[in-house]
């Protein structure tokens, strides 16, 4: 395990019942990287990141992350790294403020550590005057990066965001991909997935799952001149499409 | 309002506030029948509840709209019968069976799965295969197939159909499109609403949803050719600060990732492209950016969106 890795995964593999919905992966994702984990639905990105951040055991295989063994240092690797999605981050009824320190508490930081993270947290985000706000009365693009800053309170090494810019406007959207360079830039290792494809392209190197087996990987360009792809939108569907097709069995979710 | 009479779809000034929240700030639109029209634009913009409204689940408090020449208050219980709404939150019943969710929404309408096959045949025929699993069993895009094919069973005359491809991947996206192209060749009205940019353009008319307004209506290309200042595509190896070197640019408007370019736009209005590519070309290699890449590239409907939005709400103060 070389310590540039933030994430290391060798033939991992999760079976439900009959069904193998990650088939035998094998990927790695530098330090301070932003790595895309695209997939079609169904295509076991879910499955994997479950894996990936400790909440689910693999039926056989390898990961590491952050330097833990998902499978048996599991409470090490959620304590290492940061967890964002679009559907659950942060508690619409508590405030602004709340959120920030019940998150720090989660994670055991000083009542001093959080009083200045919140506090700087605040400025960088121009939020200070919606610090007392309860979270559902702030728009959804500032809900969004606020749910981001909260998932870096720990500094985690690594960074795993499922969907974070869904439903978001254009601006806000591209505002928000502008934080994820910032944190990357600080060495924070940033695994993403997304349904937009023009965000694939944002990042250093995506892989595409198809039905439960990483179909490719690679930086966006490199990918596109390989699979003689015009955009990433043309290779997904490319890649994808045999598995989505309405003759191959669908896969259960 | 005479030529109004004809359309398929007409709203007038639509208001509609929960509590201090605004929902729909007074929106006024048409849609001609046969029509693929989209509404295009971000959560909390005012999307579903104008969708609610047409489908007569909501009343608005201000305005009228009136469906294939119906009230969408007074007529009702007529109009009901007549339109297929498809929400946004998956709204099948996730233990029944594909053919059970079927024919119980056949049902409610008062016919039959078997009497409705031939219309409904080209959704049903891929949803067909896996018609005994339970609907919480398939996949995203296949759960909107079978979606859109419970809300055609009964035959009705205009669809509305409410972020039909939100969290479904691009596969399945352009696949559901693909279907909304097919039904309108029948001659089907349809109004869908999506917070996907790049879907503008399969639509014959789109409306820009903000903030409860309407920013603009027209068609697709009409909409992206209405951007107004120059506009440029540059690549640089190094992406990030290449953004923030450009945003130091004397005559700098905007700049944005745009896929794997960034789009720069210049404040200059009215100023020719092609010079303005060689400012560019040399500013950034005097600041050290090798294997530049500038040239002039068309707008698309969501350099359009950006422009005409202005500054978002949850915008980091400048």
């Amino acid at each position: 395990m070389s310590a540039a890795l933030a994430i290391d995964v060798a033939d991992l593999t999760r079976r439900f019942g009959a069904f193998t919905a990650v088939d035998r992966i094998t990927f790695d994702v530098r330090a301070g990287e932003v790595f895309g984990f695209l997939g079609a639905n169904g295509a076991g990105k879910t499955t994997a990141i479950r894996m990936l951040t400790g909440l689910l055991a693999p039926t056989s295989g390898r990961a590491t992350v952050a330097g833990h063994d998902v499978a048996r240092e599991a409470e090490r690797v959620k304590r290492d790294i940061g967890y964002m999605s679009q559907r659950f981050s942060l508690y619409e009824d508590l405030t602004v403020r709340e959120n920030i320190t019940l998150y720090g508490g989660i994670y055991d930081l000083s009542d001093r550590d959080i009083r200045d993270r919140t506090a700087r947290m605040l400025a960088r985000l121009g939020l200070e005057h919606a610090a007392d706000q309860f979270v559902r009365a702030i728009p959804l693009g500032w809900r969004q990066k606020l749910a981001f800053s909260v998932a870096l309170l720990h500094e985690p090494r690594v960074v795993f965001l499922d969907e974070p810019t869904s439903g978001v406007d254009p601006i806000t959207r591209r505002q928000f991909w502008e934080l994820i360079y910032e944190a990357a830039a600080s060495g924070t290792t940033v695994l993403v997935t997304t349904h937009y494809m023009d965000e694939a392209e944002y990042c250093d190197r995506i892989s595409i799952m198809v039905a439960g087996r990483i179909g490719a990987i690679g930086s966006p360009a490199e990918l596109k001149q390989t699979f003689g792809a015009e955009s990433i939108d043309d290779l997904f569907v490319q890649l994808a499409r045999p598995a989505a097709g309405p003759q191959s069995p669908e896969r259960p979710q | 309002m005479t030529a109004a009479s004809t359309d398929a779809v007409v709203a007038d000034g639509l208001e509609k506030r929960f509590g201090t929240t605004v929902a729909l700030a007074g929106l006024s639109f048409s849609v001609a029948p046969a029509e693929l029209f989209g509404f295009v634009g971000p959560d909390g913009g005012g999307k579903t509840t104008l969708f609610r409204i047409l489908a007569t689940l909501l009343v608005p408090e201000k305005g009228s709209a009136r469906v294939l020449g119906q009230d969408v208050v007074k007529d009702l219980w007529q109009l009901r019968r007549r339109i297929g709404y498809m929400p946004g939150r998956f709204s099948l019943y996730p233990d029944l069976s594909v053919y059970e969710n079927l024919r119980f929404f056949a049902s409610v309408f008062g016919t039959t799965v078997e009497r409705e096959r031939p219309h409904i045949a080209p959704i049903y025929s891929q949803l067909e295969p896996f018609k005994d699993r339970r609907a919480a069993a398939l996949s995203g895009g296949m759960k909107q197939k079978l979606a859109l094919c419970c809300a055609l069973v009964h035959r009705p005359e205009i669809l509305f159909l409410d972020e039909p491809t939100t969290g479904v991947d691009a596969v399945s996206r352009r696949e559901f499109w693909d279907l909304l192209g097919t039904l309108k060749t029948s001659g089907m009205t349809i109004l869908v609403s999506t917070p996907y940019m790049d879907e503008a353009d399969r639509c014959d008319r789109v409306a820009l949803v903000q903030g409860g307004r309407l920013l603009a209506v027209d068609t697709p290309s009409a909409i992206a050719q209405s951007f107004e200042r120059p506009l440029l595509a540059v690549r640089a190896a190094s992406r990030y600060p290449a953004l923030l070197a450009l945003r130091e640019f004397p005559h700098v408007h905007t700049v944005y990732p745009f896929g794997d370019t960034l789009h720069y736009v210049d404040a200059r209005t009215g100023e020719a492209a092609a010079p303005i590519a060689s400012e560019l070309r040399a500013f950034l290699t005097a600041r050290g950016f090798a294997d530049v890449r500038v040239e002039p590239t068309p707008p698309t409907v969501e350099d359009s969106f950006i422009a005409r939005m202005g500054v978002p709400e949850g915008t980091r103060a400048a």
